[in-house]
């Protein structure tokens, strides 16, 4: 089914504590396509996210057990830098979370952080073009971005990863706090920007779901229950539980 | 039996009384002090050195320690206390020694300020060979001030709201490039609010000076660190205590309170404000 995986996670099991978070998830994310993940709240899915770039290893208390493969290298190995790999795997949260820095700064932070000195103002412009969010700040690149609306500061969020040039972008419902008319832009930007990127998408929204991604893995109390071709899942569920989730009743 | 809104009515009346009680005071006290005060307080007052056993002249070498010791301190405690509260809130592990590092900050915060006086002179004075100087009391009142720094910049450092330091995580930063970019300048106003209330801390402290710099009576101004120096609390003291002209060192211990207290207090408002315009400005 996933011809060109870019991500193959193998027998992941997660703990927080005595909380076992994930049970043996194993998924082959396809490269250029657009991966939703989706289930309940709590099943799992943002610590499943935080397993490919890491995050969780700030977690304390938390344990993981398994592999995860970016383009057949383990990126729990021994030796890995990840500083590197989060640099390569970027992420989205699910607040929009600009730093207390300008417009500017906060696309052009990931580059000072890499030592990119070269054709900064350059990097960070493309960036902003690439969210379609350069026509409304150019102006104002100065002043804070917390002065943006909730719908520009994601799509700033999303331009400070992009302006690193990753391979992956990780997205943590990065709709759930925006209106319409902003969801409805940041589906159009990341439909966009697959073409270039890998795209994994956890999302408790369903419809969300079903518009914009190509394969949807369903997640329900820490394990993928289903996992294929977006149509197909939404269609004609394998699984009942994911037949229950999609008819609503429950989750 | 009374009815519920008098109840409500009595303590509500009660409660303000209290409160009130505190402006009161603070008002008589600062009433007292300036009518006492301000009849010696002129330029000359200001910047000249005490005369005729302090009896005439001025206080100006005592501000001028005052200011010596109390930025001495603080230039001293401000770098060791940020860097200890960094530490504690994003190095140290759950473990019996970083416990122990946070009971001795406070118990050092409780700790009687003349213990610090006593320390500084055997430390300091004695073992270290510094005598009786500004080196000393810098020294010790640096010490004092410490728990006051590493506290507020410790709250400062956790007040930082964890998504920016998600944020930053995610894109790759390092932690000590996450705690440089990120994180001081986010927490940088708590940590100078921290900084000035120790400054005015240190400035108003009679006890940890009395053993390790202040000189009792000098008309001349400190040259080295190495030399002592007249300090504004001392200089009270000293007057006060005196007894040979009452009447007329009573008069300067007046004025010397007042200048101290224009001092400690609009350092302190200096931290207020800068409070208000965190809190102001603040957009997370």
């Amino acid at each position: 089914m996933v011809e060109k995986p870019k991500i193959v996670v193998e027998d992941l099991n997660f703990w927080f504590r005595d909380l076992r978070v994930l049970k043996g998830v194993s998924l082959k994310i396809p490269e250029n396509k657009i991966t939703a993940i989706m289930g309940p709240s709590g099943c799992g899915k943002s610590t499943f996210l935080r397993c490919l770039n890491r995050m969780n290893d700030l977690i304390e208390g938390a344990k993981l057990q398994g592999r995860v493969l970016l383009d057949g290298e383990e990126i729990y190995g021994e030796g890995v830098d990840v500083f590197e790999l989060r640099k390569r795997v970027g992420m989205v949260f699910q607040k929009p979370n600009p730093l207390p820095k300008s417009i500017f700064e906060n696309v052009a932070y990931g580059l000072r952080l890499h030592g990119m000195k070269d054709e900064i103002e350059e990097r960070v412009e493309r960036a902003l073009k690439d969210v379609n969010l350069w026509e409304e700040v150019r102006d104002k690149l100065s002043r804070s971005a917390f002065e943006l609306s909730g719908g520009q500061q994601q799509r700033l969020c999303i331009a400070r990863c992009l302006v690193l040039e990753p391979e992956v972008l990780l997205l943590d419902e990065p709709a759930s706090a925006l209106d319409p008319v902003s969801t409805a832009k940041l589906e159009e930007l990341l439909n966009k920007l697959k073409e270039r990127y890998t795209i994994v998408i956890v999302t408790h929204n369903l419809q969300q779901a079903a518009r914009i991604s190509d394969l949807v893995a369903f997640m329900y109390l820490g394990e993928i229950v289903e996992f294929g071709e977006t149509a197909r899942v939404f269609t004609n569920p394998k699984d009942e539980r994911t037949e229950r989730y999609l008819t609503g009743r429950f989750g | 039996m009374i009815s519920r809104i008098a109840q409500e009515r009595m303590w509500f009346a009660t409660f303000r009384i209290a409160a009130l009680t505190v402006l009161l005071f603070l008002f008589a006290f600062l009433l007292i002090l300036s009518l006492k005060g301000a009849r010696v307080i002129n330029w000359e007052f200001l910047t000249q050195s005490p005369r005729e056993g302090m009896t005439e002249g001025g206080i100006f070498p005592a501000i001028l320690g005052t200011l010596y010791l109390s930025l001495g301190a603080v230039l001293l405690a401000f770098p060791v206390g940020v860097m200890t509260a960094i530490y504690l809130t994003f190095y140290a592990p759950r473990n019996p020694l970083t416990q122990a590092i946070r009971v001795s900050i406070s118990n050092l915060a409780g700790t009687p300020s003349i213990v610090f006086g006593l320390f500084g002179l055997a430390l300091f004075v004695k073992t270290f060979g510094f005598g009786v100087s500004i080196l000393s009391g810098v020294l010790t009142l640096g010490l004092l001030v410490l728990p006051i720094v590493i506290r507020a910049s410790e709250e400062a450092l956790r007040a930082v709201p964890q998504e920016f330091i998600e944020a930053s995580y995610a894109l790759g930063a390092t932690k000590l490039q996450t705690i440089r970019s990120v994180v001081l300048p986010a927490a940088s106003g708590g940590i100078l609010t921290g900084v000035i209330l120790s400054l005015a801390r240190a400035a108003g402290e009679t006890a940890p000076i009395l053993f390790t710099a202040a000189s009792f009576y000098t008309t001349e101004l400190p040259k080295s660190p190495f030399d002592e120096t007249l300090a504004l609390p001392f200089h009270i003291f000293a007057l006060m205590t005196e007894g040979t002209a009452p009447e007329a060192h009573t008069r300067i211990a007046f004025g010397a309170t007042l200048v101290l207290l224009a001092l400690v207090l609009s350092l302190n408002l200096v931290a207020i404000i800068q409070r208000y315009r965190l809190q102001r400005g603040k957009r997370w």
